[in-house]
């Protein structure tokens, strides 16, 4: 019935550390005015802890595609190779000639014959120890490291015909260059996972917080009627809210966190997944899950309650 | 204290209360009367910025209502203690905590002079109840109870409506002491009522004037009430 006032409480002068900091100071003042809200607050507990849940996930999936994009992308950086298999006369002057056309191959950083004992190396697990590489005829090969954009792999292959006919361009790690780029969408759609689920925490929280406000219509009018702010009547709310929502976003992150350890691992034998896991430090990041739900709990609800209150009297 | 300049009211359709100019100076006691539904209730309200006028202005401790956010009607409303017609407690809060409410919600630092809370209890003869939730009071318990919460910060103004209606004759005098009392401390008071033998009682107490809502106007009733 009355008119709207303007509020200065929205753009209240306090800074956000000092807001949050009066979040934690246990203060009975703001708490006890504002009787308990069962069901919103269970509400609240259940969505944080969810969203926690989802969250973990999210973030497993965007730091365990990041980790196969970094890895492919180093093994694709590193590797392709020229084998040339020529009759042993002619072994060497190709080979030398295989190395003078990549040298002169734009792209190409380095291209550099393999030792014997580097060959035998690879060959140990398929014919094992003491093979004498020397004395069979096993092509030689040559590593090459791109650089930049690159060489043109198929221009590259004929000049090697022409100049090596033994020679064999094999660039199948290149292959593996839109799988990166799948890789990195990936951990895009992680992060935009994560996100979302900030972004739906805070939707829910401020319809909770909105629905605790009206429910508590008349308690309102009475503190304004005594003289209290709307920070204040606002503190009390965002306060429980905040507190809730750290709650359970603890509980969702540590049962996510258990869910996470108990995946199987696909570490050897699976490769493409390489874990969806956390390994070493990145453990460290689900532990901001938490205080990021505090985070978005606190802004969601202040902003709903300043906003809500403006609407009574 | 409180003034009005031409101030009116309507709720939407026509107007409840016109063309009403009044100035209520610190110190001075009023009480307002009137027919039921005359806007008794309504002209308290514009008092103590609950309502803003729909027409002309009206000034609480110098400031325009309609100048105020929302942070300065919280601000006038430690300054205005307000008994309100239906009480409005905490039903989940105590007596004694409804009563503290006042300096709860202003971090206790407004008025040094503010009274003691025990004091206050007994004063309003509810020493006895401050444990009792607002529900399990009677209709006088919350009434005085509700004065005593408005007194407590020792506010510059003190706006009761109807604060004796379910009271007994020996207790409304009770807290028409508490009143007379405030009033000789300086306090602005206004009460609403319809109780004459209150007005009369008040009268012999202290220079007290009687305004009446008639006709959705104000007037000045003569010495005879
Ligand atoms: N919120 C409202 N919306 C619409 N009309 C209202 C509202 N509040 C009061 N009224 C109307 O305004 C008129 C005056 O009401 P008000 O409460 O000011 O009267 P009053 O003089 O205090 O009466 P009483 O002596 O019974 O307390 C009444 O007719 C009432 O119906
Ligand atoms: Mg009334």
């Amino acid at each position: 019935m009355s008119a709207q006032r303007p509020s200065r409480g929205a753009r209240a002068s306090a800074p956000l550390h000092a807001l949050i900091a009066a979040v934690f100071r246990p203060s009975g003042r703001a708490d006890r005015v504002v009787p308990p809200t069962g069901f919103t607050a269970r509400l609240t507990v259940f969505t944080a802890a969810a969203m926690a849940f989802l969250g973990v996930f999210a973030l497993a999936l965007s730091l365990a595609t990041g980790r196969l994009a970094e890895r492919w992308g180093a093994e694709l950086a590193r590797t392709s190779t020229v084998r040339i298999s020529a009759p042993a006369g002619q072994m060497a002057a190709q080979t030398e000639a295989v190395v003078r056309v990549l040298q002169s191959t734009p792209g190409v950083r380095s291209a550099r014959v393999l030792e014997d004992d580097e060959l035998s190396a690879l060959l140990e697990p398929w014919f094992g120890p003491e093979l004498p590489v020397a004395d069979l005829p096993v092509p030689s090969l040559v590593e090459v490291i791109e650089q930049g954009e690159g060489f043109d792999a198929e221009g590259l292959r004929q000049r090697l015909a022409a100049e090596a006919p033994g020679s064999v361009l094999d660039d199948h790690t290149r292959w593996r260059r839109p799988l990166i780029d799948a890789a990195d969408r990936l951990r895009l759609l992680g992060l935009l996972s994560l996100a979302l689920i900030a972004a739906s925490t805070a939707a829910m929280i401020t319809l909770a917080a909105q629905a605790a406000l009206a429910a508590n219509a008349r308690l309102i009018s009475t503190l304004r009627l005594v003289g209290a702010r709307d920070t204040f009547i606002a503190r009390a709310f965002v306060r429980r809210f905040t507190l809730r929502a750290i709650g359970g976003a603890t509980i969702g992150t540590l049962a996510g966190g258990l869910a996470v350890l108990a995946l199987p691992s696909a570490d050897a034998a699976g490769g493409f997944l390489t874990g969806l896991g956390f390994q070493g430090w990145h453990w460290l990041w689900p532990l901001l899950i938490p205080p990021l739900a505090g985070l978005v709990a606190f802004l969601a609800t202040r902003t709903a309650a300043l906003r809500t209150l403006r609407g009574f009297k | 204290m409180i003034e009005l300049e031409n101030a009116a009211y309507s709720y939407g359709g026509a107007e409840l209360l016109s063309d009403m100019s009044l100035q209520l100076g610190a110190g001075s006691f009023h009480f307002l009367t009137g027919p039921s539904g005359a806007g008794k209730t309504t002209f308290l309200k514009l008092c103590y910025a609950e309502l803003v006028p729909s027409a002309g202005t009206v000034r609480l401790l110098g400031q325009d209502v309609r100048q105020m956010d929302r942070d300065d009607v919280a601000r006038l409303r430690r300054r205005v203690g307000v008994v309100h017609q239906d009480c409005q407690f905490l039903d989940h809060l105590s007596l004694r905590e409804n009563i503290a409410l006042p300096l709860e919600v202003s971090g206790h630092d407004m008025n040094a002079d503010s009274i003691n809370l025990d004091e206050l209890l007994g004063w309003v003869g509810l020493a006895e109840r401050a444990r009792a939730l607002p529900p399990e009071l009677s209709g006088g318990e919350r009434q005085r109870a509700a004065l005593a919460r408005a007194v407590i910060m020792s506010p510059d103004v003190i706006i009761a409506d109807e604060p004796t209606g379910n009271i007994d004759w020996e207790m409304s005098l009770r807290l028409l002491t508490l009143l007379v009392e405030l009033n000789k401390m300086g306090k602005t008071i206004v009460i609403a009522t319809h109780d004459l033998n209150l007005i009369r009682a008040t009268k012999a107490e202290v220079s007290a004037r009687v305004l009446r809502i008639a006709n959705r106007r104000l007037q000045l009733a003569g010495s005879d009430l």
